[in-house]
């Protein structure tokens, strides 16, 4: 409250205000206390908010992708009701997309985005607060419905109708409402996000002289503005279906309940570009630091980004290739999926010609972004797998689809992200992250992750469904496989934190330009960055 | 770019974020339980969310009120009047795809699930053996599983709104093109008047329903035609609800003496408003009720 009166007499008086933001200029301090992370304006505060959130949410949704492969480790039902079941693959892919991977993109993009650009902060630094708020609150909606009775969302992250309308637990209501406000929280964002690099830019800082990161991150907070709010109608329409009696996604009153799988996918086929542009742009920022080159094909990537960005509103059936669609619309999106393969490639070749006879050598972020490149790729070519109609007709609901989705989404997004904390710790903590522990949380995490996720394409072409509790008895060996490595990964990712506590705590100092081969304006400021940059914008050449 | 810098104004710490997550989190959370308890007794829900629209009226006035003193004391560059217009604008983009969700549901419905629904494309048997006496017309009249209802005309009503809308439209142009001019009697006449217009849209639509649910047997839960309309329309009475408001707030800063013809964000951040509101009107007006 104490603060709050002092906000309010700062309205009474503005001229003071600006007194204080001049002398904010010099001493670069940071306010103490929890007030300071709860009232914060200020970019940097938020990322590390973002930040945090996300590995927060990272472990719990991690803990319930513990409880599924710990169930799955043999065939029968042996922990967990199957109902129980479904709430862990639902609020696991829920938490993951909407808590993890999109709020530690939004909080890398805080902390580099002005930086980069030499902007003395976001454009709109208290809208940033509250979007990064509204999360917390949201996941503690989401989250507490588990423990409700008739328990928690239990209809896939997709939530297909019928199964989230006729057949969903009482608790749904505050599943759509939670959704409702995670998706405001990403669009003001986004807003933010793009406002920031269209107008605050410093002077000279033109278009194709941007930081790829910036570059990928204005493309994907187009993405978010365009399809969250659709995202928001869908709910709204399971809302109406299931507590008004609408019949949008029920045949006896019209409707269809595909047209819940188009409205949805239409929302989601973006949102996976969404989980994946701004690793591009990060893999673009650190393959050409530790190759010691320029990256190769500048320019191509920026087209490719776009690109690939367009072809994402034309694709979303190909998630629904065994709806009866007609076979017109059937072929039509099997040649727009398989088109995205080359801006795709477009992007594989330029990194791995950036390295072809660069002067490279192996620190932590460089071993993720390499095993990123070749793990990704075969997400890549997984995907390109399903999008061939009639493969897809095999592969579709399998173990095949589940390996395919991880594959692009932990070594890849994650991947990305966990390269991207690496490189950047040295700038945020001011000093160096230790090097053989991030040498171990690596090793450990990939050889991990493939024996979690590369028998689980093998499972799929056998026949396994996803989803399931229970199996059949010849799936037990490589189940028992896949769950041994799904244990060791999420061991792995403790060495992670130890690796970040102890950066905070201590460590060899930073210089302002830590890596070698590191371009971009983020090393010109001292490390760790001070609480206020370029409150006056550089000049660019 | 100008040569010289203007110093960009990056607020201290505010309160007032926290507070509209705060209020969120009630909504959402009231919402939520209310929407639950619509078949019981229980009514915390309906409380929880009233809290939470509370909070975040508290929250808009407080929030705006600091932005427009730091607007008055001339904190903000042209810069900062730029971040504030484009962010406008990617926000009314947002509002956009949010009603294109439910027209695309409109269109999915009309051309592709009910014609199914009667067999057409390679849905013959569906026809047969699911639903054999169903026709497949639009407006839906009569759903598969025998629901009826009656069509809303364009006529009438619906054609008078639409006057109203798009002279609304017309005068709020001529208030600012009367600031831009800063004639000050002007603006405040055409701004009163499209306010005017505003109310008189909402209260003709509350007919509208009221004739829909006593006369018509048209509700919410009468089949896909009833779904669409009724959502469409209604979400963008609560456009149209807002964007009163928000002119509300403008027309008493008017009399206030603020915005100038170099300052003007609030205002044609409103009038941006309205004239999308317009614009999604014409889009209902032509797909729900003209064709």
């Amino acid at each position: 409250m104490n603060t709050l009166t002092r906000e309010l007499n700062s309205v009474a008086e503005p001229a003071d205000q600006t007194q204080l933001h001049e002398e904010d200029h010099h001493h670069h301090q940071a306010p103490k206390g929890i007030w300071r992370w709860l009232l914060t304006t200020n970019h940097k505060d938020i990322g590390t908010l973002y930040l945090w959130f996300s590995f927060i949410m990272f472990l719990t949704g991690g803990t319930m992708a513990m409880v599924i492969r710990a169930e799955l480790f043999q065939p029968g039902l042996q922990l967990v009701e199957p109902n129980f079941f479904n709430q862990m693959t639902t609020v696991h892919g829920l938490v993951m997309v909407f808590g993890a991977v999109m709020p530690a993109f939004t909080g890398l993009a805080n902390w580099l985005i002005p930086m980069m650009i030499g902007a003395p902060d976001m454009a709109l630094p208290r809208m940033n607060n509250w979007s990064f708020w509204i999360l917390p609150f949201a996941f503690t909606i989401l989250l507490s419905s588990l423990f409700m009775e008739g328990g928690g969302p239990n209809f896939g992250w997709t939530f297909y109708a019928p199964l989230s309308t006729s057949f969903s637990p009482d608790s749904t209501a505050l599943f759509v409402f939670s959704i409702h406000i995670m998706g405001i929280s990403s669009i003001m964002g986004a807003i933010n996000v793009i406002v920031t690099i269209v107008n605050l830019r410093a002077p000279g800082m033109n278009w194709m002289k941007l930081p790829l990161f910036v570059w990928t991150w204005l493309i994907t907070a187009f993405l978010l503005i365009a399809v969250m709010p659709v995202l928001a109608g869908a709910v709204t329409m399971v809302l109406t279906d299931k507590y008004f009696g609408t019949s949008f996604f029920e045949a006896a009153g019209g409707g269809d309940p595909v047209m819940f799988q188009h409205i949805f996918w239409f929302f989601g086929h973006p949102e996976v570009y969404i989980m994946i542009l701004p690793s591009f742009g990060i893999i673009s920022a650190i393959v050409p630091t530790f190759s010691r080159k320029k990256l190769f094909g500048y320019s191509s990537m920026v087209y490719a980004t776009a690109s690939i960005a367009i072809l994402s509103f034309l694709v979303w059936a190909h998630h629904m290739f065994t709806t009866g669609m007609p076979v017109f619309a059937e072929l039509f999106f099997m040649y727009c999926t398989m088109l995205i393969a080359v801006p795709t490639g477009v992007k594989i070749f330029n990194w791995v010609t950036t390295m072809w006879r660069g002067s490279i050598s192996f620190e932590t972020p460089m071993l993720f972004a390499v095993a990123f490149i070749i793990l990704f790729t075969i997400g890549g070519f997984s995907g390109l797998m399903l999008a061939i109609t009639p493969a897809d007709f095999q592969y579709h609901d399998t173990y095949f689809v589940v390996a395919h989705f991880h594959y692009v989404l932990v070594t890849g997004a994650i991947f990305s992200i966990m390269a991207a904390a690496y490189y950047w710790l040295p700038k945020w903590t001011g000093h160096m992250y230790d090097e053989r522990l991030g040498r171990i949380h690596f090793w450990c995490s990939v050889i991990s992750v493939n024996v979690l996720f590369f028998p689980m394409h093998f499972l799929g072409l056998a026949g396994m469904p996803r989803r399931i509790p229970d199996y059949a008895i010849q799936f037990a060996d490589v189940n028992q496989i896949v769950s041994i490595g799904g244990f060791a990964f999420g061991l792995s990712q403790l060495i992670f934190l130890a690796v970040v506590l102890k950066c905070i705590r201590g460590g060899e100092k930073a210089p302002a330009k830590p890596w070698e081969g590191a371009d971009g304006l983020e090393w010109t400021l001292p490390s760790p960055a001070p609480y206020h940059s370029f409150s006056t914008p550089p000049e660019i050449k | 770019m100008t040569t010289k810098h203007e110093p960009y104004y990056v607020p201290n710490q505010s309160a007032w974020p926290i507070i509209g997550a705060l209020g969120l989190f009630l909504i959402a959370f009231g919402a939520g339980s209310y929407v639950q308890q619509l078949r019981t007794e229980a009514s915390s829900g309906a409380y929880i969310l009233l809290a939470g629209i509370a909070v975040i009226i508290f929250m808009v006035c407080g929030w705006f009120r600091t932005v427009i003193s730091e607007s008055m004391a001339g904190l903000y560059s042209s810069q900062m009047d730029r971040s504030f217009r484009q962010g406008m604008s990617w926000f009314i983009f947002s509002e956009i795809m949010f009603f294109g969700a439910f027209f695309g549901a409109l269109f999915y419905a009309r051309m592709i699930s009910v014609p199914w629904l009667g067999g057409a494309s390679n849905n013959a048997m569906t026809h047969e053996v699911l639903w054999p006496g169903f026709q497949a017309v639009w407006p839906l009249l009569t759903t598969p599983d025998g629901t009826q209802t009656q069509a809303m005309g364009w006529g009438g009503l619906p054609l008078i709104n639409t006057i109203i809308l798009l002279t609304s439209s017309v005068t709020l142009h001529l208030a600012h093109v009367n600031l831009d001019k800063n004639k000050r009697t002007a603006l405040t006449l055409w701004l009163g008047l499209t306010i005017v217009f505003g109310i008189g849209f909402l209260s003709l639509q509350v007919k509208e329903y009221l004739h829909a649910y006593h006369e018509m047997g048209l509700t919410l839960t009468s089949g896909v035609y009833g779904n669409t309309f009724f959502l469409l329309t209604g979400f963008h009475g609560m456009h149209v609800t807002l964007g009163t408001l928000f002119l509300t707030v403008l027309f008493f800063r008017v009399l206030k003496g603020h915005f100038s013809p170099e300052k003007s964000f609030a205002f044609q951040a409103g009038s941006w408003y309205w004239h999308f509101v317009d614009v999604v009107w014409l889009c209902l007006f032509i797909f729900v009720y003209l064709l």
